[in-house]
């Protein structure tokens, strides 16, 4: 059976997430990581950061929000129960601190069979509130036996 | 670390997530997929119990990254790119190692691995940090 492509360049409607110091404080304690910036303000601002800031891999907290629409939709139509998440790329910009607004975009880069497995490739474009770019994600799901 | 060169060991880092650490994960990313938090959910799918999730692991990968050559400097990592092979397990360790493979200026390229035991389960990582 041929592998369904109709989703390529499609985009989804974008998604903005408020950053807050709570959060970034959550996500820094569950991965152990313990520089007093992701904690502190007085410690964030005293190393140049506007606020608290997140730690690079917190991306996956307002970029997964932007993600979930397009892996969900039938027009894309990937197969759940044999899917795995094969690969990630993060490139970042800008730091991301407490107070950002963060709006995130999704798109199907890719749709492709290789050796009887669909490879599902999704874009994510993260700015900021000045409109800068903060993090572009890439992430390549797995669909095996399409 | 203006000494660093290529075939330079990174330190290592080793982390043992507890029994409960999918659950807060599941938490602080907002990512509730049954098989990183259900045990009999999980084993329902074939799976030998819950398992991490992938974007944990790489979040241990990037620590290891940071913490290693930037002294956890949130602004030193520029760019990570991995791929999930083998499934993390909770409460085995993680061990995280990594060797530097180029070195241009403050811009250095790093190759990582996260592996349980014989299980890698994050290979061919690359880390690109700005120093």
């Amino acid at each position: 059976m041929a592998l369904k492509t109709d989703a390529v360049g499609k985009s989804w409607p974008s998604t903005t997430y408020q950053v807050g110091r709570e959060k970034i404080k959550e996500y820094a304690t569950v991965l152990g990581i313990e520089n007093p910036v992701h904690f502190d303000v007085d410690a964030a601002r005293a190393a140049g950061f506007r606020d608290v800031v997140a730690p690079p891999m917190f991306v996956v907290v307002y970029s997964m929000r932007a993600l979930a629409p397009a892996m969900f939709d039938p027009e894309v139509g990937m197969n759940f129960a044999t899917m795995v998440h094969g690969g990630q790329t993060f490139e970042w910009a800008e730091p991301v601190c407490s107070g950002d607004e963060i709006t995130t975009t999704a798109r199907c880069v890719s749709i492709e069979e290789k050796l009887g497995n669909g490879f599902y490739v999704f874009e994510t474009t993260s700015v900021n509130g000045d409109g800068a770019e903060v993090v572009r994600g890439t992430w390549t799901n797995i669909v095996r036996g399409v | 670390m203006a000494d660093l060169k290529p075939g330079d060991a990174i330190p290592e880092l080793k982390v043992t997530p507890d029994k409960y650490l999918p659950h807060r994960y599941a938490g602080a990313s907002g990512d509730f997929n049954p098989i990183h938090i259900d045990e009999e959910f999980a084993r329902s799918v074939g799976l030998p119990s819950n398992i991490l999730h992938g974007l944990y692991s790489m979040g241990v990968v990037a620590k290891a990254a940071a913490q290693g050559l930037a002294g956890g400097d949130p602004r030193a990592l520029k760019k990570l790119t991995v791929q999930f092979r083998g499934m993390g397990l909770p409460e085995q360790e993680i061990d995280v190692t990594g060797t530097v493979k180029e070195v241009e200026g403050d811009r250095i390229t790093v190759a990582l691995e996260a592996a349980q035991g014989d299980n890698r389960i994050i290979r061919n990582a690359e880390a690109e940090l700005e120093l």
